[in-house]
Order: structure tokens, then sequence, then C-alpha cells
């Protein structure tokens, strides 16, 4: 079969976050960013038209397509993460609409987590409030690479240069764009009412901007999923160890620490059913064959001999608590880190972050949608990373035993 | 705006390490897709393990085989492929799932609706608009409990449903097999939760972040085999609510719904009973790419009448423990 050539192809992958309430006209934006890229589609949108008469809404209201379950639309209110997917000739986006409302933190972080992008949204009539503050400090917290903040409802300023300005200042660091969601001004198109504004349209810095550019700059590291042993009379003796790339690039011949016991050797080869690599890096899902013989199972980190993770029996990290009984010193836990699951029990909580303010203070708990700073004791070694060198060795999620439920998610400090 | 914990803000033209360090690597997204994919089967087949997988001859299934294949290369993948059998599929989508699976020397187990049916477990709906979609579910948890499955991987992807957008790459059911959308667990970077406890198991979804689009240009960029269903055809059809449906013996036909010949090809491969197809005159793999991205209709919107039945038609199933 011929291949196909299309400019999607070479397209890349950018994970965006959005978070905010129907009020900043979050979903007005995404529904302008679905409808301008061609997303939504004839039937969705009579459906939504449909649906929109019949609630008496006055309008088409975009929400609707955004909220998927039946508690969201009767209520009107944004619950838990939806996943919305749009392309352009350069990108793929993956957006993960995240709830606004303090009490649905959780949900936020979990949205936040993996993005390479997050849009903080401001209502230009009310400027920056305690969500939106909110909002970039969790985008802080988890180190999204980049944090664009968008000025909506700039029509209903009149276009108001020291009202934008105002708002931008108060993000030093992040770029902020004057729009209106509703009218399409530089959301696809540069909008002619904003001359003070030089910068693109949102589309297009979207299209520009580097996908978490952190991840070819740490140190290779490759936790071990599984261990591929095929005897089969033509790959009788093969031992592969597969994984994905979390960090970091990989050659045939680089020395690698196998952790945490803590042998070293060389990469002889990294495999794939299309053949094998000159080299693998994040996001990259590959096979690795390591010269010699040695004791590795899943759970184990294969990392640069040159760049080693710590490992420890304990722990110092920031942890938000996602369980409605609070998290107190003494808690028994399951601790999932890469590929590696231990028993952990909870030292200390040290303090407690204020994610309105961004202030800390002295805390002896964590209660649900809380973030604050968590010392922890291991059964068995981990090799981590802190979370600012790398997002994936450096974070863990908690896990209940009696109920098998994630309860927390921690940045390891 | 300062940072809690000390971190710098973020920068905002992504040039936060040293100059002269940073060497992306640009991955086309189809491949960051697929690596995803593929993270997921490992780590599910890891945990909980005892792992199925959904096959139903159908694009979406010919994808997720060739994903699991990819993951455990050179080994063969460590769990069977199960298809829920109604009874009422279209010939060529057996005929390709029993090519496909003995090429790959998978095991292949066939859950049959029909047999339920004899058995008298389960009663057939009768008249014209009759259909097995429903009678599915009690089969697949049947079939999941009596194998002892702990995760069954499924093709379902976000993009299908809004519904479905909303549902976790591990989809934890309980003991009744059923979805509840507000007790969901967390994934965070990654990171998936795949303990179950005795009789819960998890549905697995590697292609959740895929798009029909994706599919269709993974199927071209890997060079996949589909059922020719897929592609333009001439078939005997009937047309019913603005849906073109193939003449079989699975579907009673209303008076008046005649039968003629059109040149049709189907965007997703269901039930006879509630697959439409659309006109088309994509024959070849680069034609469908084609017609997919210009199309102005969803699959699901366009081809299944099983979503069609209410607003909430997909959310009210996965409750009940649909795929």
């Amino acid at each position: 079969m011929a291949p196909v050539d299309t400019p999607q192809r070479t397209s890349e992958l950018l994970r965006v976050a959005t978070a905010g309430s129907v009020d900043d006209g979050k979903s007005t934006l995404i529904g302008r960013l679905l409808l301008e890229t061609g997303q939504i589609l004839e039937d969705q949108y009579e459906a939504v038209e449909r649906a929109s008469k019949e609630r008496g809404d006055g309008y088409v209201n975009l929400a609707l397509l955004t909220d998927g379950l039946r508690a969201e639309r009767e209520q009107g209110i944004t619950i838990d993460v939806a996943y919305r997917y749009f392309q352009t000739a350069q990108r793929k986006f993956i957006l993960a609409d995240t709830p606004g409302h303090e009490q649905y933190t959780r949900n936020m972080v979990t949205g936040a987590s993996t993005a390479d992008v997050a849009l903080v949204l401001v209502d230009a009539r009310k400027g920056v409030v305690e969500q939106s503050r909110r909002h970039a400090h969790i985008a802080s917290l988890l180190r999204i690479p980049h944090v664009v903040v968008c000025v909506n409802k700039m029509d209903l300023v009149g276009f108001d240069e020291a009202v934008f300005d105002a708002v931008a200042a108060e993000f030093p660091g992040a770029h902020a764009i004057p729009l209106s969601a509703l009218n399409g001004d530089n959301v696809t198109e540069r909008s002619q009412s904003t001359p003070y504004y030089t910068g693109p349209p949102l589309l297009e810095l979207l299209e520009e901007l580097e996908p978490a550019p952190d991840r070819d700059d740490t140190a290779f590291r490759f936790p071990v999923q599984w261990v591929i042993r095929p005897m089969s009379d033509e790959h009788h003796d093969y031992r592969g160890y597969a994984g994905q790339v979390a960090g970091g690039t990989v050659r045939p011949g680089d020395e690698v620490v196998l952790l945490p016991g803590g042998a070293r050797t060389r990469v002889e080869a990294i495999d794939t059913l299309d053949g094998e690599l000159d080299e693998a890096y994040y996001p990259l899902s590959v096979t690795l064959r390591l010269e010699g013989e040695h004791d590795v199972s899943r759970g184990a980190l294969i990392a640069a001999a040159d760049s080693l993770p710590e490992v420890v029996r304990e722990l110092e990290a920031t942890v938000c608590w996602m369980a409605q009984a609070p998290l107190r010193p003494g808690a028994r836990l399951r601790i999932k880190h890469a590929t590696q699951t231990v028993a952990a029990k909870v030292e200390s909580i040290d303090r407690r972050l204020d994610v309105n303010s961004g202030e800390h203070e002295d805390a002896a708990e964590l209660a649900l949608n809380d973030i604050g700073r968590v010392r922890l004791k291991l059964a068995a070694a981990l090799a981590a990373d802190p979370y600012s060198e790398n997002r994936a060795t450096g974070s863990f999620i908690l896990v209940d035993d009696s109920t098998n439920d994630t309860v927390g998610a921690g940045m390891v400090a | 705006m300062n940072s809690p914990w000390g971190h710098p803000a973020p920068s905002s033209d992504g040039n936060g390490g040293p100059p002269g360090l940073r060497c992306h690597h640009r991955v086309p997204h189809l491949r960051a897709l697929e690596a995803e994919a593929i993270q997921v089967f490992r780590e599910v087949a890891a945990e909980p393990g005892k792992a199925v997988l959904l096959f139903s001859g159908g694009k979406d299934s010919a994808v997720l085989l060739r994903l699991a294949e990819k993951a455990f290369w050179p080994a063969r993948f460590p769990f069977p492929v199960m298809h829920i059998d109604t009874g009422h599929n279209f010939p060529e989508a057996i005929e390709f799932r029993d090519r496909r699976v003995a090429e790959l020397g998978a095991e292949l187990i066939v859950a049959s609706v029909a047999r339920a049916i004899e058995d008298g477990t389960l009663t057939d709906e009768t008249g014209p608009r009759a259909s097995r979609n429903r009678l599915q579910t009690p089969v697949l948890l049947d079939a999941i409990s009596d194998h002892g499955f702990r995760a069954a991987f499924g093709g379902a992807r976000r993009d299908e449903e809004r519904a479905r957008a909303k549902e976790r790459m591990l989809s934890f059911r309980d003991d009744f097999g059923g979805w509840d959308p507000k007790a969901q667990r967390p994934e965070l970077w990654g990171q998936l939760n795949g303990n179950v406890k005795p009789g819960e198991h998890v549905r697995a979804f590697p292609l959740s972040n895929w798009t029909e689009l994706d599919v269709w240009e993974y199927v071209a960029m890997e060079g996949l085999e589909l059922p020719p269903l897929y592609f333009a055809h001439r078939r005997e059809v009937f047309s019913r609510d603005g849906m073109l449906y193939a003449a079989s013996d699975f579907v009673e036909r209303l008076p008046g719904e005649e039968v003629f010949e059109e040149t049709v090809r189907f965007r997703t491969v269901g039930d006879m009973s509630c697959t439409g197809a659309v006109r088309s005159y994509a024959a070849t793999l680069e034609e469908v790419v084609a017609e997919i991205a210009a199309t102005n209709l969803t699959e699901r919107g366009e081809t299944r009448a099983d979503d069609r039945v209410t607003e909430a038609a997909m959310e009210d199933r996965k409750r009940d423990g649909y795929f």
C-alpha cells in the first residue's frame, strides 16, 4: 500500500489545559477554537442548537458541546476534565478542559499534569480574581512550560489598553493576549481593535510554542514496564526491557546504570517492531537490550550513568490530596512512582499552600483539594528525580490500599 | 506573580533552559499517540494483568491489534483476543477477524449473543427495528467474569461522543461492570492505577486521544489491512431515517422500504442492524483519508442508530457496562 502524504503526518502533538468557569467565557473560547479549526461538525452543531432551544437558552450555548455528562448539562457547570481535539496544518492539539472551581482543584491538577501550555482566562471587566490566580499558581506548581493569559471579553471594555496592561502586569513571564472569544478578536485572526498588542493571535501562538522542551534537555531516564522474553525458536535468548523514554536521549553504546540496584552496563540495541533505532527520546516507547546479563524487572529505572537520580528511602514532596478523608501523619498508603509501587508512611505534614494567594501556612493535615508539603517514609528504595528536573520520574500517585482509589498526587521536592 | 515553593515563574518563550542546550526532537503526532498507546498496553498487561483485547473486526480494533503487536514484539502479546459476536455481523468483518487472529497466532475467544438467546438467558428483540446492541452488554460482562479477566482493552476514542470525552484511559468497572463518571480515578502524568479487587475490572482505552482521522492516517502510514467494507463498493441497501442500511436477513424491512443498489462504504462497522452506510466513491486509503478530512458529519452521528436514541444514549449504556 502506498503511504499517504498529508500535512498532518508531520504535525506535532501539543497538550493544552484550560481552566475557568462558564462565566469567564472559557466554553465560548474553546467553542471558538473548535469552530475555527473546523472541528465542530454539522450534526454536532445542530444537536447543540436544538438542545439550546429546548433549554430556552436564547443563543447557541457552546458549553453544551463541551459538557459531556448529564449532571453537567443540568447544572450548567464543568465537573470533570473533558478532552477535546483540534488540528491545524502544523499541529494536533489535545485540550484538557478542566473545571475552575476550588472544590474541583484535583481535577484541574489532573488536567494540567501533562500539559505543555496552560490557558488562564481572565474576564477583562472583572480583572484578576482569585480563580485566575489559583489557576496560575497551579500551572506554576506543576511546572507547565508555558502559561498564556487570555484577557477575554475585551470588547466589553472597549479594548482598553490600560485594562489589558493591568492584567498582564500581574503575570510576569506569561504571555498575555487581549481577546474576545465571542467576536473572535485575536483568537485566530489578529484584531484591528488592539494595535498595542503586537504578538500573534492565540491559535498562531499555540502553533509556535515549543512542546515541553525540558524533556529533551534532561538526563536519560527509562522506567522498565515489562521484560520481553519471547522464548520462541527465532528469538530464543532474547531479553529486552520495554518502556517509554521519560527524559533525555539514548543511543546504542551509551553507559547506563540499573536502579535501584546500581549495576552499570551499556545499551546494546534499541528495538522496535519497525526495526532497530539509532536513538530514542521522549516520548517514544521502545525496547532496550543491554550488554551482559542483569537482574532487571518491572519497576527498575535505567538511567544515564553520568547523571543519576537519587536512590532514596524517604521523600519530601508537594502533594495534592484528592480524597474525602483528610491526610494525616501516620497514614499508610502505596506510592506508585514511575513503574514501581512501594508501601509508604506519612512522616509529617509541614505546610499547606493557599492556592489563592500563593502563601504557605502551617498545617497538621491536608483536606480534599489541599496542596501541601509532605514527608514520606518508604518501605523500599526508589530512584527519583526532583519534579523540577523531570515531570515523569519526579512525580507519583498515592493509592489507598483498602479502596484501591488514587487519593493523592505528588511532586518530589 | 511569585511561584510557590520558590520555583521560577514559567517562561513564555519556551527557552527555559540554558541557551544552546535545547535540542528538541520533532515527534510526529501519530508517533506520539502510538507511543502513548503502547505505554498503556504494557502498563495494563502488568497491572492488573489477566487482560483481554476486545476485537470487533473494525478499523479501531485493527489499529489496536497492531499496537498490541508493537508493544510486546518480538514476543506475542500476552493476552487473548475476544469478540462479542451478536450473530448480526457483516460477514466481511468476521472473515477479517479470523484471518488476522490466525496471522498473529493469537487465541480467539468468541462470546456469542446468539447462544445466550438460544439458552434463554437473553430475549431477542423483534420487529423491523430490533437490535442486539443492548444484548452485547450482559454477554460481555458474563464473558469477562467467566474468564476472570481483570482488564479489557477496547478501541473507544474520546472524539467519538461527548460522554466518552469524559472517560479515563483506564475506566474502572465495579462488580456489575458499571461506569460511575463521578468516581473516576484521576490520571496524572500518564500514571495509571490498574488496581482491582476480585470481581472488578478495568476497561483500558489506548486510543483515547486518537481521532477518526488519526486512525485513518495511521492505517495508511502502517499499511494496515481493513475489511473491504470501509471502501466504496456496490451494495444492496434500503433507506431508513435518513440512513442507508445494508439489506440482509437480519433486518426486517418496513412497508415502503425498497431495496436498491448504491455505491457505498461504511465509516464504522457494528451490527448490520444498526450501522449505516454512506454514499461514497472513496475506494482507496488515500481517497478515504481525504474524505474523512473533509467531512462535515461525525461518524457516530452519520452512521450509528444506537447513539441516536436519547441525548445521553452513550452515557446511559456505559453506566450499564457497555464497551
